[in-house]
């Protein structure tokens, strides 16, 4: 395999290249399927049926820690990213694994959040609306939960392999898909909260 | 006893039970016979753990074979029933899942395989790559695509088929008018499928993007691969639609959710708009492929450069964008008002202007050639004008106010089968038989191939133009059957006579195929054709590797350079090559993912849990896997090399 030294290690090689296109092209769909789930949410929005409204049921607190978890992960990714720039071995697998911690304690959140709802009435089977609410927020819950075994594996990896252009190949890749998802959450939380909240 | 119940054909016939115990017999002959010649493991070796893109493609094309004759019986079936009035061959039911199937079938797992398969055959070739970009992904989306086609054809004998029509249209397709499974099948198994085919858009997406021999760029690119690259960018725009809208569905039928039921908020209409968001690209998924075909037969055999490159490549982007904004013409008449209703009527006429330069580029590219009537020429001439008839009443279709005269009547079957098949089964039929000798060695037969094409446009003529006339007079399309009052009788009669001059076109087909297999000369050489792009500049046939040497390109026409005008294609040594492995991991994750969309369709939780975390499992496998592949040495090349040329002198 040709190495080309004069460029990171997460882009020195061609099948590396040719990944990192690969998952942008990937997370365009993504954001497809993300805008596909907006459209059908707000659709339905106001389409509650007998069943609550998203001002009767959102409450800021559990939304604000999580809001604040997922954006700090994402950040620690950034900087896990910068340490394995500089070939900090340690230094990268400490911030990836806060990342990761981050992320479980989100998902810890959402899952509260969710168990809040279906005890107040706003089960999966209530109204269009919740159906709506719910397959949204599960969508982004469920790339969440995916994306912190597949952290984990990648992790596992860098402490067995080192950093190789392999590893470091998807640890960039892993942090192109959390930083996406953070960006998820920031569309989730404007325009599904503080929107259903006003 | 209920458990079992629900595995049971609702409506069954003597004909399901024929065709049970006939599916029964071909699948035992099929596993005694692979048995009995010791062939496993050669099936398992070179064809089910295979990464290469030419056989992948191969695979896909007999999927789509398979499935063009299983959506034929069902056309067939339909015609006759509606052969003469108040006929019994077939009751309500038993129809509805005659078209349904036939629907999803041709346009799912016969259309788009058969595309899939010319873009895994010709992009690497044209474009003079080694193989595809992820060809292990590449592996995972056929399988995936295989299994989702297996699923949906499972429900013909296990559980009873889709009955709602390939649209799905909620709330018909809801559990309150839909009992059986059918619908639940129709969910998955497109769900399945549609994830390999969104997968096959994010490769050759990167493929083209990135591998192109040096010096091509994009404006150098045959227009094949422009027309692939466009097909695969509005795949990965329009799929992920497609993925939420079948997860939204399954969990209406299989959580009792409410997003398109009609009370506790949900609305039906929603389906409709997010199918047609989805299905509206599909068909240009389906079409622009089709056109890059006959963009590459046309110049062939009119001997002269394709006419308006640039324009051509304009008109496919412009093509793909209106895609988008089109969706609402599927229903004009179900009440979104006279303003939405203008906007979407000028945006799918607006599709007519690129579409019309493309088919006066085609037309230029023929003015003063020197014209050779092959068969794959003679599909591209016949498609202009019909193709060109089908275009203009979808412009009559696009006015909205008539369309309340035109909709859901045999008009519309008449225009979209008058846009398809001339389009799509046309361009798939030539592009087989212009690309048949590189990808098997032997050409088809040329006499046999012309009768078909004549055989198919008769049948073709005779089956569905007079559905224009029968749908102007208001006989509706989706009915099992009519009176005798209605006169409706003497043209359906000729539909059936026309539905089944093209049976026997594809029957002669076949025969072509048997035919060329056992008499059809080998010697041809790799470039039988005389044509023009990289593909043909390779041996016949195709080594693994595809090119020995890199080739260099300066033209859209790179090997008709080569040949007539001393551009100099293979510069520099033989090098090591690399290549991916085989791996059985793509087989073997989508057997979990068949297994997985059984459980689901039946609501069989413990085996849905079992399968779900067998594929987590492929999932880290692959994660933990190191897999770097293989070289191929440079002895070998040559030796390679050597045989192919020898093989090619010999026959000169």
């Amino acid at each position: 395999m040709k190495v080309d030294n004069s460029l990171p290690l997460e882009y020195s090689t061609e099948e590396n290249n040719l990944k990192i296109l690969g998952f942008w092209i990937f997370i365009g769909a993504e954001i497809m399927l993300f805008a596909t789930l907006f459209t059908a949410y707000f659709t339905l929005e106001n389409r509650t049926g007998n069943g609550p409204t998203g001002a009767e049921i959102f409450e800021i607190t559990p939304v604000l820690i999580e809001t604040i978890l997922l954006l700090t992960s994402s950040f620690t990714i950034g900087l896990a990213i910068h340490a394995m720039r500089l070939n900090r071995k340690k230094a990268m697998m400490g911030f990836f694994t806060i990342t990761l911690i981050l992320g479980t304690a989100f998902l810890g959140v959402e899952i509260y959040e969710f168990t809040h709802y279906v005890h107040v009435g706003a089960g999966l089977q209530t109204s269009a609306f919740t159906a709506a609410l719910l397959t949204t927020l599960g969508t982004h819950g469920l790339h969440v939960t995916l994306g912190l075994f597949w952290g984990l594996f990648i992790l596992l990896q860098i402490k067995k392999r080192g950093l190789t252009p392999e590893t470091a190949n998807k640890s960039f890749i892993f942090s192109l898909y959390w930083h996406f998802l953070d960006i998820i959450w920031i569309f989730i939380f404007s325009f599904i909260y503080l929107k259903g909240m006003m | 006893m209920d458990f079992f119940d629900r595995f049971a054909v609702p409506h069954p016939s003597f004909l399901i039970y024929a065709a049970m115990v006939g599916i029964g017999l071909t699948m035992l002959a099929v596993v005694v016979g692979i048995t009995y010649f010791k062939k496993w493991g050669y099936l398992w070796r070179e064809w089910i753990t295979t990464v290469d893109h030419k056989r992948i493609g191969i695979m896909y094309l007999l999927t789509a074979l398979l499935m063009l004759f299983r959506g034929g019986v069902d056309a067939i079936m339909m015609r006759y029933q509606l052969a003469m009035p108040e006929n019994t061959f077939l009751d309500s039911q038993h129809y509805n899942e005659v078209f349904t199937t036939h629907g999803v079938v041709m346009i799912l797992f016969m259309a788009m395989p058969f595309i899939i398969f010319f873009f895994n055959f010709l992009v690497p070739l044209q474009i003079g790559a080694r193989d595809v970009a992820f060809p292990r992904l590449n592996a995972l989306s056929f399988w995936l695509f295989f299994m989702g086609m297996g699923l949906f054809n499972l429900s013909f004998i296990i559980g009873g088929s889709p009955d709602a029509g390939w649209t799905s249209y909620f709330p018909l397709a809801g559990n309150e008018f839909s009992t059986s499974v059918g619908t639940n099948y129709y969910m998955i198994a497109i769900q399945i499928a549609g994830i390999g085919t969104l997968m096959t858009g994010i490769n050759f997406i990167t493929t083209i993007l990135k591998m192109r021999a040096p010096g091509m760029t994009l404006m150098k690119m045959p227009m094949f691969t422009w027309s692939a690259f466009i097909a695969n960018v509005i795949i990965v725009f329009a799929f992920p639609v497609l993925t939420v809208l079948l997860a939204m569905g399954t969990m209406d039928r299989l959580f009792g959710t409410n997003f398109f039921t009609t009370d506790n908020g949900g609305m039906d209409m929603l389906w409709a708009n997010l199918f047609w968001v989805w299905g509206h690209p599909e068909v240009y998924i389906l079409i622009l492929p089709a056109f890059g075909l006959y963009s590459e037969i046309i110049p062939t055999f009119a001997r002269r450069n394709l006419y308006g490159y640039k324009s051509m490549v304009a008109s496919m982007v412009v093509i793909s964008i209106l895609s988008f904004v089109v969706w609402a013409h599927h229903f004009f008449t179900m009440g979104q008002g006279p303003l939405t209703n203008s906007i979407f009527s000028i945006t799918t006429m607006a599709i007519a202007i690129p579409t019309g330069v493309k088919i006066f580029n085609w037309l230029f590219t023929l003015w003063k050639g020197k014209i050779q009537f092959t068969t794959p020429m003679l599909y591209s001439i016949l498609f202009i004008p019909l193709f060109t008839l089908g275009g203009v009443t979808g412009v009559m279709l696009a006015m909205s106010a008539a369309d309340y005269q035109y909709h859901n009547t045999m008009f519309l079957v008449a225009h979209f089968h008058n846009v398809i098949i001339p389009g799509v089964v046309y361009a798939m039929l030539a592009g087989m038989t212009f690309y048949w000798p590189k990808i098997f060695g032997f050409m088809l037969n040329e006499k046999l191939g012309k009768w078909t094409a004549w055989l198919l446009t008769v049948g073709f003529v005779l089956a569905f133009i007079p559905m224009y006339i029968t749908g102007l007079d208001g006989q509706a399309r989706r009915m099992y059957t009519y009176s005798e009052s209605t006169g409706f009788s003497l043209l359906n009669m000729v539909s059936f006579i026309g539905a089944a001059i093209m049976a026997i076109a594809f029957a002669l087909l076949v025969y072509n195929i048997y035919y060329s297999i056992r008499y059809s000369p080998r010697n041809i050489g790799s470039d039988p054709w005389d044509a023009r792009s990289l593909e043909w500049s390779t041996h016949t046939p195709v080594p693994e590797y595809n090119f020995a040497i890199t080739p260099q390109v300066a033209s859209t026409q790179a090997f008709w350079d080569s040949k007539k005008n001393g551009h100099e294609l293979f510069k520099g040594d033989i090098e090591k090559i690399h290549m991916p492995n085989n791996s059985g991991l793509p087989f073997i994750m989508s057997c979990m993912f068949f297994v997985f969309g059984f459980a689901m369709v039946f609501s069989i939780w413990p085996v849905v849990i079992v399968s779900l975390i067998g594929i987590l499992a492929c999932l880290v496998y692959r994660s933990f896997e190191q897999d770097h592949g293989r070289y191929i040495s440079v002895e070998e090349i040559k030796e390679t090399e050597t045989r192919l040329r020898g093989a090619k002198n010999e026959g000169r």
